[in-house]
């Protein structure tokens, strides 16, 4: 009895550390947001301030070019997330099904360019991107992320697939329905979990993307957010109030996106009651 | 209804041969069993039947229509999968209804085809309920339920029990049977089970190896099997096998052992000298009488019977008995193998007909 609850007390304490020390960071950002002005230099350290004020909210709503590059990373990255779901749905579903000359090599290929620093790639993206158009634009941001996070989302998506028994749709094509016919009425079904799951990471990781963002695309029109937090360091001061003020705005969506799939994400987890 | 015709049908996966040149006609409304160990290639002949693998060589006509090239869902059979294969985002009157809707079936037509086919198999209360909210037994009987609401030329059956436990296997068993009696549906059913080959077939195929072994009714097989492998796969406890040659002593036809010599009712084409394999059913082996003296090694009692396992000259044999005879182990116990129950097979393993 005393050994159980040991083991239990113990594996929440770990638990809750964890938990703190992940949060930690996300507690400064909002503490600093709330943070006025003249208090952020002249308290010190201190775990909350003795007066919180909206005023860097305000500031970075009305006042800063925020909104639009609020907009553009939502473009972006819904842009993104229904792209890379798309091919990566179909590219998972051909690797898990089918059997064909050369999937070996794909496979490699695929692996390969996961493998390499995205920095050695800016230079030739900018002259791939630039003759046609795409630099400065959101479209090109869109295209270059399909490309980096497709392979990855592929695997992810093949795997989801893998954990559908093959029996489903042998089962509705012998019911008369096309492979196609399969694919859409019994197995994309099935396989939401897995999409949200491939959307809801890919979404994130264009959420959070500087490096292109911030070389493909110079005029603040095209600018997304991460690119938009760096306009509050200037040469001889950084803003941190707005900052973080806008850190936690750009946290919203995220969050909101996450909310919305997760019982999809939880359902991926328990899902595969299939057979007996 | 229709016949299924298999003629000289191939498989290769790559450069494997998985199938060599079967032929094997079925007869609307027979309900033809193929049995055989796992990899005999049984499973991917019914897949090529339902047109999930495709033919490397030769011809599969369904109701006389070539459909080698057809995909499954123009060859209009059904299939009940060994993992029952039903979706598990629809009710069970939707996985039911699903072949229906694909083919625009009236909706009132598809209402009476679930109920007709749910009071059939007893699914009546579970209409609603999901697959997962389903036992194995009932999973296994919404699979069935799917394939027969269709009213399909031909029902194909991929070892549709043998993820059930032993007694409701025994259950569905009977109960397929007396479906199959009931719908009188051409019917090929793939199992490794010799039990429920034996109690469905109107005729078991017997598969090893890629080959076609044996074709005939379960009592055929039982009886007269073709050669060691089938002798060897029918029956359960199996067949006693042992060596032994043939010789004429005096002009009779003999079989000699080292631990005995057993002469012939009828003569048979062998050479003197040649060495056979014979094969005696267990329970043909008579205890208590005769004049052959085996070792008791082990008494296995059954309660509908009783397996002794003895020895003599270096040959095990099993005994079956439905009695239960006081036997000791390590005691020495007289019997008899009866001639006109051995069954003789050459070197090839091939039977010696007599």
């Amino acid at each position: 009895m005393l050994r159980r609850t040991l083991y239990w007390s113990s594996h929440y304490l770990l638990i809750g550390l964890y938990v703190l020390f992940a949060l930690f960071p996300l507690f400064w950002l909002i503490k600093v947001a709330l943070t006025p002005n003249d208090l952020l230099y002249s308290e010190g350290i201190r775990l909350w301030p003795s007066r919180t004020s909206l005023e860097h909210f305000r500031f970075v709503l009305a006042h800063s070019e925020f909104p639009l590059f609020f907009r553009n990373s939502l473009i972006v990255s819904a842009g993104t997330a229904v792209s890379v779901t798309l091919v990566s749905a179909a590219g998972g579903y051909g690797l898990s099904r089918f059997t064909f000359r050369g999937k070996p090599l794909l496979v490699a290929l695929m692996l390969i360019t996961q493998m390499f620093p995205l920095v050695m790639l800016v230079a030739p993206m900018f002259r791939l991107l630039a003759p046609i158009g795409l630099t400065n634009s959101l479209t090109g941001l869109v295209i270059v992320y399909t490309a980096f996070n497709a392979p990855f989302a592929t695997f992810l998506m093949q795997s989801f697939f893998d954990a559908i028994p093959k029996e489903l749709e042998e089962a509705a094509m012998i019911d008369g329905a096309t492979r196609f016919g399969a694919f859409r009425r019994i197995i994309l079904p099935l396989t939401l979990p897995g999409i949200a799951a491939t959307g809801g990471f890919v979404f994130t990781a264009a959420w959070s993307e500087l490096l292109f963002a911030l070389m493909l695309n110079s005029s603040s029109r095209a600018s997304t957010f991460p690119v938009g937090l760096l306009s509050f360091v200037s040469k001889f001061s950084v803003d941190f109030g707005q900052m973080m003020a806008a850190g936690v705005l750009a946290l919203i969506p995220a969050c909101l996106f996450f909310f919305l799939i997760q019982r999809y994400l939880v359902r991926g987890l328990t899902a595969g009651a299939v057979k007996g | 209804m229709s016949a299924i015709d298999i003629s000289g049908v191939s498989k290769r996966f790559g450069n494997t041969p998985i199938l060599h040149e079967i032929t094997l006609a079925v007869e609307a409304g027979e309900f033809v069993v193929l049995v055989g160990p796992s990899g005999c290639g049984k499973s991917t002949l019914l897949r090529m039947i339902a047109g999930l693998e495709e033919v490397s060589a030769g011809e599969i006509r369904i109701g006389g229509t070539l459909v080698n090239d057809l995909p499954p869902k123009a060859r209009d059979i059904a299939m009940v999968f060994q993992s029952y294969a039903l979706y598990p985002h629809m009710s069970v009157a939707d996985n039911m209804a699903y072949s229906l809707r694909l083919r625009r079936t009236p909706k009132q037509d598809i209402k009476t085809a679930i109920h007709a086919a749910a009071a059939k198999l007893g699914l009546g209360p579970l209409l609603e309920r999901k697959p997962k909210a389903l036992s194995g037994g009932q999973r296994q009987r919404v699979a069935m339920g799917r394939a027969i609401v269709r009213r399909p030329k031909a029902f194909l059956f991929d070892e549709p029990l043998s993820n059930l436990d032993a007694r409701l296997r025994e259950h569905m068993r009977a109960e397929i049977k007396k479906l199959h009696r009931e719908l009188g549906a051409t019917s090929i059913y793939v199992t490794h089970d010799q039990i429920e080959a034996m109690t469905l077939a109107d005729r078991i195929v017997a598969m090893n190896g890629g080959h076609i072994q044996q074709v005939g009714s379960p009592l055929e097989l039982y009886d007269r099997p073709a050669n060691l492998f089938v002798a060897g796969f029918i029956g359960s406890p199996a067949m006693n096998m042992f060596p032994a040659n043939f010789s004429r002593r005096d002009g009779r036809p003999t079989l000699v052992h080292p631990a005995f010599t057993l002469t012939l009712e009828d003569d048979c084409a062998l050479q003197d000298g040649a060495a056979l394999t014979v094969g005696i059913r267990p329970e043909h082996i008579e205890l208590g009488a005769g004049s052959i003296q085996g070792i008791v090694d082990l008494v296995e009692p059954t309660g509908l019977g009783t397996i002794a396992h003895l020895t003599l000259a270096g040959t095990s044999l099993k005994a079956f008995g439905l009695t239960r005879p006081p036997l000791m182990v390590g005691a020495s116990v007289s019997l008899d193998l009866p001639v006109h129950n051995l069954h003789l097979f050459d070197a090839d393993g091939v039977r010696v007909r007599r």
